[in-house]
Parts: structure tokens; C-alpha cells; sequence
């Protein structure tokens, strides 16, 4: 049966070849610009880390209560960033696959050639699962191991740019750094690793940073030879002690989270176990407010912390609207179309077809447009996409990859939505009765 | 021209005449935002440097091996550039407008605060206003005395030794605004880093910012600082526009001749920096563009293709029309009248979802509110494109002779 509907939808669209190849060509050139349009712009808006961004996490807790985030903040959120008390509570009790406390160091490095000044880097104190959970790139050595952090190891993971300054270039694994005077073991060269937007830390870099990510240090060593935080410090109230101590004990917030978590259960397991820890905490009196946690993924924290230009996502919006409007505009003309074959329906009824067969006539036709132009469709965005190649600088076009689960769901979309517009037409002609239609002719 | 009739036709095709009002006010609403957005990312590419723009040349350099004595080289160098014919002035900076990261610090207008009062970029060197061009518009220039090495105050920094800092400032116009809006800035104080005081000793009238230009353009600061050749500082030469290539291409050589041990790392004209600078806005802009074309040609597309189609359905009643007495003008004024009507509708409707859009925006993203000036602009694009797009298919039903209506289907 289904053969025989084919080959009437063939008839029917033969029959005005140029309405037909109009309306295949807008479902084409829809699916095409907007497919096109948005890999540009989801190239441009720049995920960091896309293959792994939906894994990974920032924690919040809401160490100051309502009076903390009275001014301005939106949604009543808790603090960006944590204090750290409790960064180093959650790095002790270790519920994610990979997680890292950090904050930003700015030492300075009194290079190994005596003839050369101490130079001001820049960097982060991190705990050694950082790198495995961001696939930082190593061009020598590695990362220190996890007894690196329990034994507070002095230490150190330099940036290709750095290892160029001091080194020369040359492999620098087990030389000796002398940062803030004291001597550092160079464990491992990262492969010229600077992120933009530097989202592991956007608390402390506003997201783009000046500075380079010069070097590594564990978080336990830097906190153990008081390097002091070269970040944001927020306080809520003003900390008892002095110094950097003094702001280790105080409720300030200056240190960086982030947790990866594999799966759905994971991420409510850790929710929970966020949860858990507010509560445990309030009822040993530190806090007397509701519990107010919150646990983004990466993208939702960008955006909540405003990294992510905004407009970049507003013109996602507008590939997407081109695509809508080319659909309604599909569907208006197979509406014209099929409104007009009422007759035909008249006759077919008369002559003993059920309603629903009916139905699957003009589906099948409609289907076979939509079908068609998406598939015309996906030519063309391969064609834009080798097109952007040209047009736009190479950094960006590199980026613009098509993403092949969205281009399927655009197709079945196309096909879909000149579907519904086969259906009211078939409905209405459907409704009235045979007699009358064939009558009227 | 009987509008009456018009409206009889169309309510026997509501739907489809609802789809073809919803197509017309998708584009409008869709054209409005995409042209808003396409005039911001320009409004953002036509930030005012304030300099000299197209007279400069910038050079940034790296060294191989030990370099003693940096200052004294450094100083070498810009004599050597200077001497370089059609060189102006050269200097050193720590960073340029544009030239995309910066260091930049807070300000506090009391040190007891608990917020900043704002974020502004620094800008260290020698010379800086007359090479780069910069207009002083109220206060003083530095005076030589004032100017410190930036490794002594490095060293001044670590001992606590606040004399070797500089205090004396040189602030945008518009940063004097956002401090002390209304008032003569000279001789006020700022904080910096809570405990440092800066006098501000001059304005000048605009320095933008390396970057984050979103988070103010032109907030900058200038320091009476002399820098030594390191990681990440520029050579800045200024020369007439057409000498540009030639300049630099004779800095380089000069440089390369006092000392071969170092690695271009970057050079160009400043032009050049701006243009890559804004390289993602401009390919943002360009796509926004192609999308509002390709959604104008669909709609216009959309409108042939209806109008055809209802050219053809309705070529009998044509033919009864042009029998019964109605000229080709008529009938080509009914199919023009037909599609006014229809995108006014649309119009009205997009308008409206144009304001709803970019309510949502305003409340999600933080965008400035849509011009009402986008709205009659918008209006007469959209009946434009319809009267094009209906051309075509009215003059094919004008050109229906009246004979079809004397035949049998």
C-alpha cells in the first residue's frame, strides 16, 4: 500500500514541479543556514572543553546566608567561590571521580641562569587529579601523584612558554625551579596548555585573563609555605586573623572547585552528598539558614558567571528562528496545496477509502517533501560549512564542526513539521462528506 | 479599491493565510533582533582608540639567553629607533589598545569598602602621549622626575618602600566620570589595591582598553613608569601612515643589527592589531547578515510561491472579472492590495513579537532595549519585499485574458 502512495505523491508533486522544488528548496536552504549558522556560532562562542564540559561541576555552598548576597545577586545564589575550611573538607572526603581545589599564585621564579632577573609568574595551586580531570596536555613528564598532595611535595608543573624562558625549551623533568626562594622538583611541562576562557578558575580571572598559566604547584605545598592568593577574595565579614593565615580560618571565599562526575547518579549522589554536608555543618551550629546549594555543570556556570558573551547565544537563537520560518513557510505552501484536492479526496472516499487511508496519502506525500529538502539540506551544509572555510578567518573555521545528533534531529524536524502541515488540510477535507465534494464540482 | 472582496478570498483560506501573516511576522521579528545585534557587535568595532590609530607601528620582541642590564638596552634600543628616518617618536609600552590582554586593577574611592568602585587598565611607559598620540585635555603631563623603573618599584613593592612608587596618575575622561561625576578630577585621590593613594594629575580625553572592552572601553589609567624590554612589552614607533611598511621593516633590521639574539615575536601596524582584534565580531556580524538575507529570500520566496498558487486556483474568476469590465490594473491592484494587507498584518504581528524578543533578551542577556527607530525601518523592508515578491505572480493574472472565462473547466 505504501508503494501505491509513493507513487500517487510522485503524481501529485509532478503535477506542479515548480511549487514543489520551491518548497524542497526552502526546507534545504533552512535546514542548511541554520546548521551552518549555528556550528559558526557555537564555534565562536567558544566551549573550552566541549568534549568534557557536561561532566564537569562547580560546587556552591552557602556559607553566608541571606545576609551575605543581600546586594545585587541574582537568584539569591550562594558565594562563587569557597573558603577554605571547606574546599579542603570536600577534598578530604573525595566523592567525585576527579576534583581540585585551587587558587591563583602570582611567585616569583629566580630562574636557574644566574645572569637573568627573577621573573613574576602566574599559576594556580591545585591538587595533582587537576590535570587528569581537564586532559591537560603534557609535552614532558606529568603530574604529581596523589601522594604529591598527602605529602605536600614541593613540586612544580611549568608551561611550554616558561620551560622556553628558563629551560631553553629543553626537557626540564627533575631540574630544580627556586620559586619564592624556596626549591621546587619540576615534575612535568605542559604542552603549551592557556585556555581561554580560563574556566577551571573563573572566580579568580574573570574568565579571560592577562596572564599566562605559567605554572602548577600543589595546593597543599602552597598553602603549607604561605603563598598568598593573588585572586579575588571576597569576605562576607571582616576575617578575626591577619595575613594569609588569618584568612585561611575566615569564612573570605577565594578558592576554585570543581568536581568531575560521570553520569546522572553520580551528579545527584554528590547533590546529595553536598546536601548532607550543609546539613551536618548547620547542626553543628555554623550556619542558621535554609540549605542553598547549587551544583552547575561548566556551561551553567560560565553563563551564571556571565563568561560567555551574551550575544553569542542570542544568535543561536536567530539560526534556530530561520529554520522555524522556513518551516511555516513550507507548511503555508503544502497547505495551499493540499487544500485545493478536496475533490480528489471526494473521489477517493466515494469510492470506499477509509478516512485513514486518507491520512497516510497525504502524509507519505508530505513526508517525501520534507525528506527530500532535508536531505538537500544536509548537502548544502556540508557545502557551508567548506564554504565557511573561505569566508571566515581560519581560527574560527576550524572550530565549525556539524554536530551530527543535532543534524539528525533538524531532519527529522523538516520531516515532522511538513507532516503536521500534510495533516489539517487532509482533516478538513476528510471531515466533509463525500457526497457533497464530488457534488460541488 | 473594494477591500471587501479581498477579506471574502482570504477568509476562505485561514489557515493558510495565518500561516503566511505568522511567516511574515517570524521574519520581522527575526530581522529587528538580528539587525540590533548586527549594529552592536559594529557599535563595539567602532570603539575610539584614542590615538594616533593608523600612524603606528608596534614591535613585540623576545630575547634568548641573559640579558644584564635591560634597562640601559632597552634604552639603546629606542635611541637607535628614533634615529630611524621617518621615526616621530618610539617608546615602550607594557600593553596596547587592542592588543588583547592587559593588566588592570581596582580602584577603591575609599579604602574601606567593601567593593571596588570600578576595574581600570594600567598603562607603564615613557613618552606615551606624544607617541601613541593620545590628547591631554585637562592637568599636566608627567614630568621626567616623576617617572620610576618598574623592577624598583618591583623591589619598592616587596620592602614596603612607598616612596620609590609612583602616586601621580593620568586617568580617561571617562574614568573621571565614573569616579567623580561632575567635578574636576585634578588633584583628587584613588585607591589602588586598598592601600596605595594615586593623585590624579591630568585627563586625557580617551585610552582604550587592550581588552574586556565590555566592562568599559575606555577604562584606563597611565603611570609615570619606564619599562625595560621584557615578556609581553611593545616598541611603538610613530610615523606618517604611508611610511609604516618601511619603518618597520627598517626598526626590525636596526634592532636585529644591535643585537642579534633576539625573536620577533609579533609586529604590524596597529591598524592590523584592531582588524584581528575584532576578527570573531566581524565573522559574527557577517553570519548575522547571511541569516537575515537567506530569511528575507525565504520569505520572498514564500510569498511567489502562495501568490503564484492562488494566480492559478483562481484564473477562472480572473477571466470573469476581466469579462465583466475590470482592466489589467485591477486585477494587478487586487494581487498588490491582497499582499499589503496581508504583510501589514504581519508587520503588526512582528512588531510585536520583535518587542516581546527582545523583552526576553533584555531580562536574560541583558541587552539594551530595541530603538523604536527599528520599527517603521523594519515596516517598510518587509512591504517592500512583498510588493517585489507579488509582482510577479499579478502581473501574470493581469495578463489572464478574459476568454478563460467563457470556458469549461
Amino acid at each position: 500500500m505504501l508503494g501505491y502512495y509513493l507513487d500517487l505523491a510522485v503524481r501529485s508533486l509532478k503535477r506542479s514541479p515548480g511549487l514543489t522544488a520551491l518548497m524542497i528548496l526552502i526546507v534545504g536552504f533552512g535546514v542548511a543556514a541554520s546548521m551552518t549558522s549555528y556550528s559558526v556560532f557555537r564555534a565562536v562562542s567558544g566551549d573550552p572543553i566541549p568534549w568534557k564540559s557536561s561532566r564537569l561541576f562547580v560546587p556552591q555552598i552557602d556559607i553566608w546566608g541571606p545576609r551575605g548576597h543581600a546586594d545585587g545577586s541574582s537568584d539569591n545564589d550562594p558565594p562563587d567561590a569557597m573558603d577554605y575550611t571547606d574546599a579542603v573538607a570536600l577534598m578530604r572526603d573525595h566523592r567525585g571521580k576527579y576534583q581540585s581545589a585551587m587558587y591563583r599564585v602570582s611567585p616569583s621564579v629566580v630562574p636557574p641562569d644566574p645572569h637573568m632577573h627573577p621573573i613574576n609568574v602566574g599559576g594556580h595551586a591545585v591538587y595533582s587529579e587537576f590535570f587528569a580531570m581537564l586532559d591537560v596536555p603534557f609535552q614532558f613528564g606529568g603530574a604529581w601523584g596523589a601522594d604529591g598532595d598527602a605529602k605536600h611535595a614541593a613540586a612544580v608543573v611549568i608551561n611550554s612558554k616558561l620551560n622556553q624562558k628558563l629551560f631553553g625549551g629543553a626537557n626540564s623533568v627533575g631540574k630544580t625551579l627556586n620559586i619564592d626562594g624556596k626549591d621546587y622538583r619540576v615534575v612535568g611541562v605542559l604542552n603549551n596548555w592557556n585556555p581561554k576562557p580560563t574556566f577551571f578558575d573563573v572566580v579568580n580571572t574573570g574568565g579571560f585573563t592577562s596572564g599566562q598559566e605559567d605554572m602548577f604547584l600543589p595546593f597543599t605545598r602552597a598553602i603549607d609555605v604561605g603563598m598568598s592568593n593573588d585572586g579575588n577574595t571576597n569576605c562576607s565579614e571582616v576575617p578575626k586573623g591577619s595575613g594569609f593565615v588569618g584568612l585561611q580560618q575566615s569564612s573570605c571565599v577565594w578558592i576554585a572547585y570543581m568536581v568531575q562526575l560521570e553520569d546522572k547518579a553520580a551528579v545527584s549522589a554528590y547533590k546529595d552528598y553536598l546536601d548532607g554536608y550543609f546539613r551536618d555543618q548547620k547542626a553543628s551550629g555554623r550556619f542558621n539558614w535554609a540549605l542553598n546549594n547549587r551544583l552547575r555543570d561548566l556551561p551553567a556556570w560560565l553563563e551564571s558567571e556571565h563568561v560567555v558573551p551574551s550575544d553569542t547565544k542570542i544568535s543561536l537563537l536567530v539560526a534556530l528562528g530561520l529554520l522555524v520560518a522556513c518551516l511555516v513557510n513550507t507548511a503555508g505552501l503544502l497547505l495551499a496545496k493540499f487544500l485545493r484536492r478536496s475533490s480528489e479526496i471526494g473521489v477517493r472516499r466515494a469510492l470506499g477509502a477509509p478516512r485513514m487511508a486518507i491520512y497516510v496519502q497525504f502524509l507519505v506525500e508530505a513526508g517525501m517533501v520534507g525528506l527530500t529538502g532535508g536531505v538537500l539540506g544536509l548537502l548544502l551544509t556540508w557545502v557551508g560549512i567548506h564554504g565557511v572555510n573561505w569566508v571566515l578567518p581560519k581560527e574560527i573555521a576550524s572550530l565549525a564542526h556539524v554536530d551530527l545528533s543535532l543534524l539528525a534531529l533538524t531532519l527529522v524536524i523538516a520531516v515532522v513539521a511538513t507532516m503536521l502541515a500534510g495533516l489539517y488540510p487532509t482533516f478538513r477535507a476528510s471531515r466533509v462528506q463525500p457526497a457533497l465534494q464530488l457534488k460541488t464540482n | 479599491m473594494e477591500i471587501k472582496p479581498i477579506f471574502a478570498t482570504l477568509g476562505r483560506h485561514k489557515f493558510t493565510v495565518c500561516l503566511l501573516i505568522a511567516q511574515i511576522a517570524l521574519t520581522c521579528a527575526i530581522v529587528c533582533n538580528a539587525i540590533f545585534l548586527i549594529s552592536q557587535r559594529l557599535d563595539r568595532m567602532a570603539v575610539s582608540s584614542g590615538m594616533a590609530e593608523h600612524e603606528l607601528v608596534y614591535m613585540q620582541l623576545a630575547f634568548i639567553g641573559a640579558r644584564p642590564n635591560a634597562m640601559a638596552r632597552t634604552q639603546a634600543d629606542l635611541s637607535a629607533l628614533r634615529e630611524v628616518p621617518g621615526v616621530q617618536s618610539a617608546m615602550i609600552i607594557n600593553h596596547l589598545p587592542l592588543s588583547g590582554s592587559s593588566s588592570n586593577s581596582s580602584l577603591w574611592l575609599d579604602p574601606a569598602q567593601r567593593m571596588e568602585t570600578m576595574s581600570a587598565t594600567q598603562y607603564f611607559g615613557e613618552n606615551l602621549l606624544s607617541t601613541l598620540g593620545v590628547q591631554l585635555e585637562a592637568g599636566r603631563e608627567f614630568s621626567p622626575e616623576e617617572y620610576r623603573d618598574l623592577d624598583k618599584i618591583d623591589k619598592a613593592l616587596q620592602t614596603g618602600d612607598m616612596k620609590e612608587i609612583p602616586s601621580a596618575v593620568l586617568i580617561t575622561r571617562t574614568v573621571a566620570d565614573r569616579l567623580w561625576p561632575g567635578q574636576s578630577p585634578l588633584g583628587k585621590q584613588v585607591f589602588i589595591g586598598r592601600n596605595f593613594a594615586l593623585t590624579v594629575v591630568g585627563v586625557v580625553k580617551g585610552l582604550a582598553r587592550p581588552n574586556q572592552l565590555e566592562r568599559g572601553a575606555q577604562y584606563s589609567l597611565i603611570h609615570p613608569v619606564r619599562l625595560s624590554m621584557s615578556a609581553g612589552s611593545y616598541y611603538v614607533l610613530r610615523c606618517a601612515a604611508q611610511d609604516r611598511e618601511r619603518v618597520l621593516k627598517a626598526a626590525l633590521a636596526k634592532l636585529n643589527a644591535l643585537d642579534p639574539n633576539r625573536i620577533v615575536l609579533d609586529k604590524g601596524s596597529w591598524d592590523e592589531m584592531r582588524y584581528n582584534f575584532f576578527r570573531n565580531d566581524r565573522a559574527m556580524a557577517g553570519i548575522l547578515v547571511g541569516v537575515c538575507l537567506a530569511l528575507l529570500v525565504v520569505t520572498a520566496l514564500g510569498i511567489v510561491g502562495l501568490a503564484s498558487f492562488w494566480v492559478s486556483q483562481r484564473n477562472r474568476s480572473i477571466g470573469v472579472r476581466r469579462a465583466l469590465g475590470a482592466t489589467r490594473g485591477h486585477i494587478l491592484n487586487y494581487f498588490q492590495t491582497e499582499n499589503f494587507l496581508l504583510t501589514s498584518m504581519g508587520i503588526v504581528l512582528g512588531m510585536l513579537l520583535a518587542y516581546a524578543i527582545n523583552l526576553f533578551l533584555i531580562v536574560h542577556y541583558e541587552l539594551p532595549r530595541l530603538p523604536l527607530a527599528y520599527f517603521p525601518v523594519g515596516a517598510v523592508l518587509l512591504w517592500c519585499l512583498g510588493q517585489a515578491a507579488v509582482l510577479g505572480p499579478a502581473l501574470r493574472a493581469a495578463a489572464v485574458p478574459p476568454v478563460v472565462a467563457t470556458r469549461s473547466v
